[in-house]
């Protein structure tokens, strides 16, 4: 994974201290409270229902056992021994003090962490693929490429008051775990006929109130204008960008005013002056930035005889095998996979984790996986580089420390925001109708039986939880005063990304389970054989799900 | 605009005095003059004898608009109307990078001490704070003493500088 170097500390170091210089400012009212709102925002820390909560960037969700431990330390120190893994590959405390923020991120600097654009106006984490640099599937590892994005957004000095929020995430797979879709820019590490490396860029995707799918912007851009043309996009976002209504002043409403060919050519414009200029990456930098995300010491393991050995483990152990399926994805290098420990076992919430669980994993991490972890957009925490010969010794680990639960992409995967709980955006508890949905169908045989399914729920129309893009999309909505929630099925966030339809009228959160029961039976009457709930949906329609739902 | 202000890193004294867009005469007293892009679209040859001019942008007036026109200018000064506002920063590179501006780019209006680092960096060298300690200010442009971007204060993003 990426090491900071003198620059990076150097940088971080001195953020720490312009922050603790502010916060100082603030409490002694020199600040006011609408100057000092953006500048703790693009520190991390909003001010929520109960308390302030500090939002800690994970960069493209790589981050080590020994940064593990200080999000441990830190939880306990200064929250209340718990921490919650984001849609965003970060990390979120839910009761920092504001006064102490500053000593939290001087704290998290010392194993470089920070808290850096994770909120406010700006250019905010780089996400990727949670499987980065270990999947079968990808063409190129796109880490060196979040990282360059990284270095290029961090305190860009000319994109710090945007519009709205701005998120870019990075793909170089055949399946698109980061959404890429669904985002302000996507990138896509393509190869072109003659094996260059460049970019397929999409723009104006987004959830929020307006979920919109991105556009191709261009189809092949040469991998050393990467940044400057990133930098013409926000040049033209930030100038032309809406900023009379923030509902409106994302770069999807911005592209889709404009017509991607109008908005093509502006950028073309910019792009013009900055092309081939100092901001072009040099093959010296693309090889350094590789260097970081060098291989771990893997054994020369011979495949045929790991994956046998596997099987014959698995053969008479039931939940073994049921584990092996869904929570162990396969890896570039013989002999090894990526386990995905599951954050999303019943009675506790989606994300998150105690002080001595984050502990926990940090151990299994350095026992199984060269210190490495990994977050994903899901809410999981993963292991990327196990050996396969290790697979039944961490599964019993995980057992034991509870994250063994087989569910990975099944329906009781529900990603969720924190909620009406914590949020002060929210209009709903998301974390109750998770808690019931996964009591209600924590049977492992029918989750089996019913496949992928992805269940999201969203405390409110700003999607934290992405609501618009699972096959099953749950929103809370206030109505009067009261929380409803609107079912919508068919999103999905894959290659093939589509947007879900509402169901139709919204219902009392008792009703959600029942509801979801209803959805699944009418999945289980139409599907064909092996058929999947998203296929089945594109074939059959929203009708008789709603028919059956409102009968 | 306030008497005093940071011109290149130091307190100076205010010589420039800005021109609303509905003033209709400007005293021969006012030696040097800031005026809104306006005025200066309907006063043109009047303007370009004054000894001393400088171009107001507002807040959504982009140095696009008056491009060819730049090199009459001793100074541009970029109109802040909320501090969250960020086109400023965007028209203080373009003014240095497109257009090769290089004479005062100065930030007026409602931005804040804690923008200043960003604003040198994005080309402008005078800031107009209002109602704030100047003296104390100075530190901010020295927030950060390096920098990821290449921008107006350091030519190479640190990718190719490592």
């Amino acid at each position: 994974m990426y090491i900071y170097d003198e620059h990076d500390q150097r940088l971080i170091d001195e953020r720490v201290t312009q922050y603790r210089g502010q916060t100082e400012r603030y409490l002694a009212g020199e600040i006011s409270d609408e100057q000092f709102l953006p500048l703790r925002l693009q520190n991390g820390l909003y001010i929520q229902r109960l308390a302030p909560m500090l939002r800690v960037a994970i960069p493209y969700g790589t981050f080590s056992s020994k940064q593990m431990r200080m999000l441990a330390t830190l939880s306990r120190d200064y929250d209340k021994g718990y921490a919650h893994f984001s849609t965003r590959q970060n990390i979120q405390f839910n009761w920092p003090k504001l006064e102490e923020v500053p000593d939290i991120l001087e704290q998290l600097a010392t194993v470089q962490l920070h808290a850096i654009q994770t909120s406010g106006n700006c250019i905010r984490n780089t996400t990727t693929d949670q499987f980065a640099g270990a999947a079968a599937d990808e063409i190129e590892d796109p880490r060196p490429y979040c990282e360059l994005i990284r270095e290029w957004s961090t305190f860009h000095p000319e994109f710090a008051f945007l519009p709205r929020k701005f998120k870019i995430a990075v793909c170089a797979s055949s399946a698109d775990r980061a959404a890429i879709n669904l985002h302000d820019i996507g990138v896509d590490i393509v190869h072109n006929d003659i094996g260059e490396t460049g970019f397929r860029i999409l723009v104006g995707g987004g959830l929020g109130r307006t979920p919109v799918i991105g556009t191709e912007i261009i189809d092949f851009l040469p991998r050393q204008h990467l940044i400057t043309y990133l930098e013409a996009i926000l040049r033209v976002y930030n100038q032309h960008g809406r900023r009379d209504n923030k509902y409106k002043a994302r770069i999807k409403i911005l592209v889709r005013a404009m017509g991607i060919d109008a908005f093509r050519e502006k950028v073309e414009q910019e792009w013009a002056v900055l092309k081939d200029g100092p901001s072009t990456i040099s093959n010296e930098a693309f090889e350094k930035a590789k260097s970081f995300f060098h291989s771990p010491a893997y054994q020369n393991i011979d495949d045929s005889k790991a994956e046998a050995a596997l099987q014959l483990q698995a053969a008479d152990n039931k939940l073994f095998s049921t584990w092996l399926s869904r929570n162990v994805s396969a890896h570039k290098q013989a002999g090894y996979a990526s386990v995905t420990l599951s954050l999303k076992r019943t009675g506790y919430a989606p994300g998150d984790l105690s002080d001595k669980q984050m502990e926990a994993i940090a151990d299994m991490a350095e026992q199984f996986s060269f210190g490495e972890l990994r977050a994903s957009h899901q809410q999981n925490v993963i292991l990327p580089h196990v050996q396969k010969s290790a697979l039944l010794a961490l599964w019993q680990q995980a057992k034991i420390e509870g994250f063994s639960t087989a569910n990975i992409g099944y329906l009781t995967d529900i990603i969720c925001c924190p909620g009406g709980d914590f949020c002060a955006l929210a209009n709903a508890k998301s974390l109750p109708i998770a808690d019931a949905i996964q009591r209600k169908f924590d049977n492992a045989d029918y989750l089996h039986d019913l496949g992928d399914i992805d269940l999201n729920i969203s405390g409110c129309m700003n999607a934290c939880s992405h609501h618009h893009i699972g096959h099953i999309g749950i929103l809370g909505v206030d109505k009067k005063g009261q929380e409803f929630f609107q079912v919508s099925l068919g999103g999905s966030q894959d290659r093939d990304a589509s947007l879900a339809k509402i169901l139709g009228p919204s219902f009392a959160s008792e009703q959600v389970p029942d509801v979801v029961q209803k959805i699944l039976d009418t999945y289980v009457d139409h599907r064909n054989d092996e058929e999947t709930f998203l296929d089945t949906y594109r074939r059959i329609g929203l009708a008789p799900f709603k028919e059956k739902v409102y009968a | 605009m306030p008497d005093k202000l940071i011109i290149d890193s130091e307190i100076v004294a205010n010589q420039w005095r800005l021109i609303s867009a509905d003033c209709n005469t400007i005293d021969d007293d006012d030696a040097a003059i800031i005026v809104p892009l306006s005025l200066w679209n309907e006063q043109r040859e009047n303007l370009m004898k004054r000894p001393r001019l400088g171009l107001w942008l507002d807040c959504d007036q982009s140095p696009q608009l008056i491009a060819e026109d730049l090199c009459h200018f001793e100074l541009v000064a970029v109109q802040f109307s909320n501090f969250a506002d960020g086109r400023g920063f965007s028209y203080g590179r373009e003014l240095r990078d497109t257009h090769g501006y290089k004479g005062e780019v100065r930030a007026i209006g409602s931005f804040i001490r804690d923008q200043l680092f960003f604003l040198k960096r994005c080309g402008f060298n005078a800031f107009a704070l209002e109602n704030t300690d100047l003296e104390r200010s100075l530190a901010s442009l020295a927030d950060f003493s390096d920098s990821y971007q290449a921008a107006m204060d350091q030519p190479a993003p640190l990718f190719n500088r490592r």
